[in-house]
């Protein structure tokens, strides 16, 4: 791997941008890996990537159907945080958010990860109380957490409408300083292209079919270009997690929904940070490019159809309108849903399975972004020791016959 | 989908209903007679499948009545709507 710097940019411009080499290789499959990876999304690719430089398995491979990054990876908000509640969650998410800062240097790929703030507001007395308490938890967790009071909100971000006579009135927040967003497409491509460095061979167009099993333990999986042969198998396929399972007789606590997000046409900077409410099921932040970035809740049946509901955009936008009245001028672009698999507790699984040589990573429902290369580092622990790692043991598939949910329905920011 | 067809009212925009989720399952009269597992089976593990899914609704902004619809969950088109208590149709099966 040629590695990017301002001396690698300069080379390139004298040569008409010619000879940069590819990002990652297009190998064709071999019969016979160490460990196969499904899914080729932000958290597939994490997982190959820590596999190979911290348990030095090489000989691996990730297996996508379509092409990197094109599912979730690709079609969420890019909002990064680690405000969770429980002592469980917030280790795990803040496990990630300390890998985010910093990750464009591990990689040597900008992945843009920008630390603008996440604001959480409080519009009734239930808000207030619940967003204080999990304040307070932050902090006894070691994660910066500021509480603002309406008119702090106000100096924060001047474009909310701090009017006591909407709806929805915002009485207050919580902010995350440390929070922010990262370019999703680059967390993918960062991780492929580090991951390929170090010998991990990335299939794309390549479906599951099957996955081989004798007397108790994997042995491979078919595909749609041909049969391979593993020892150990990663299913990390959000949105078809229950279909994968289902393929080695494994039911799961979840259930497929659509989530929704669209982005307006691009304007000039105006907000600057990123604003999230549960209440009104709304969140918005600013890219790059000028768009708003705006994600809804969940469409609230079972479904696989990557669209959603059209009224489910009107809830948003009547939401998204009423917080910022001068965003009621903006046109929107695009829309488009991603299937997330939401568990009961709105906590991921993260898990070996009764299945010897089984590992699972799904259930993030609306929020595994944020955890990708955090989610990667304990799954390749996982998978590498055939052992959790100490943040992701409470994340088990056993916790809901045992009962020991990690219940994050607050934090969790869209309700499912 | 943008509309469901309830069973006793005719054809209704999909905003009037609440989705119940998967439909016919059985809850043990003696829960205390369950294992975890079996406990656990019921409260949390769903079929979830890409393709056909007999699942509940409610018309909560209209006649406020249950049915239960197949729907093919990977096109969202809905296959069969029938009332509590009948038989999931053979047509959908």
């Amino acid at each position: 791997m040629r590695r990017y710097s301002i001396f690698a940019l300069a080379r390139n411009a004298l040569g008409y941008h010619e000879g940069w080499e590819r990002a990652w290789r297009s190998p064709e499959p071999k019969p016979d890996y160490d460990a196969i990876i499904v899914g080729g999304g932000g958290h597939g690719l994490a997982t190959a990537y820590y596999l190979a430089k911290e348990h030095g398995l090489t000989n691996i491979a990730v297996l996508e159907k379509g092409w990197l990054g094109g599912g979730n990876t690709g079609r969420n908000t890019t909002i990064v945080r680690s405000n969770y509640l429980w002592d469980e969650s917030a280790a795990l998410y803040e496990h990630s958010l300390k890998i985010w800062e910093g990750l464009s240097q591990e990689l040597n790929y900008n992945v843009m990860f920008s630390q603008r703030g996440v604001m959480n507001l409080a519009h009734n007395l239930h808000d207030l109380r619940e967003l204080k308490r999990r304040a307070h938890a932050n902090r006894l967790n070691g994660i910066d957490c500021d509480f603002l009071s309406r008119e702090q909100v106000g100096e924060y971000c001047p474009l909310i409408n701090l009017s006591p006579d909407i709806r929805h009135p915002v009485l207050g927040a919580t902010l995350q300083r440390r929070g922010g967003v990262a370019r999703h497409d680059a967390v993918a491509w960062g991780f492929a292209r580090a991951a390929d460095a170090r010998g991990v061979d990335i299939i794309q167009n390549c479906e599951v079919t099957g996955i081989m099993r004798e007397g108790g333990r994997v042995t491979g999986v078919e595909t749609s270009r041909g049969t391979i042969r593993a020892k150990k198998i990663g299913l990390v396929t959000a949105g078809h997690s229950s279909v994968l399972a289902g393929m080695a007789g494994i039911r799961l606590p979840v259930e497929s929904h659509p989530l929704q997000a669209l982005v307006s046409e691009p304007v000039k900077p105006i907000l600057d940070t990123v604003v999230m409410s549960n209440t009104v099921h709304a969140y918005v932040s600013q890219s790059d490019k000028g768009e708003m970035v705006i994600g809804a809740g969940i469409d609230p049946y079972v479904s696989y159809s990557q669209r959603g509901g059209f009224n489910v955009v009107q809830d948003t936008l009547h939401a998204i309108v009423e917080m910022f009245p001068m965003f009621s001028r903006l046109r929107m672009l695009r829309q488009w849903g991603g299937i997330v698999d939401t568990c009961p507790d709105a906590s991921p699984i993260l898990s070996k399975t009764p299945i010897e040589g089984l590992y699972i990573n799904c259930g993030w429902g609306t929020g595994g972004f944020k955890a990708t290369p955090g989610s990667g580092h304990v799954f390749a622990h996982t998978i590498a020791r055939d052992e959790p790692h100490t943040l992701n043991a409470p994340f088990s598939l056993e916790r809901f016959t045992t009962g020991r949910l990690v219940d994050e329905h607050g934090a969790a920011a869209v309700a499912h | 989908m943008l509309t469901i067809p309830c069973p006793w009212c005719g054809e209704r925009d999909v905003h009037e209903f609440r989705s119940g989720g998967e439909a016919h399952l059985k809850r043990e009269r003696r829960a205390d007679a369950l294992s975890d597992a079996e406990w656990a089976d019921f409260l949390f593990l769903r079929a979830n499948p890409k393709g056909e899914h007999a699942e509940r609704w409610y018309h909560v902004h209209g006649c406020r009545r249950w049915f239960n619809a197949v729907r093919n969950t990977h096109t969202d088109t809905i296959l069969a709507v029938y009332k509590p208590g009948e038989a999931k149709p053979e047509a959908a099966q």
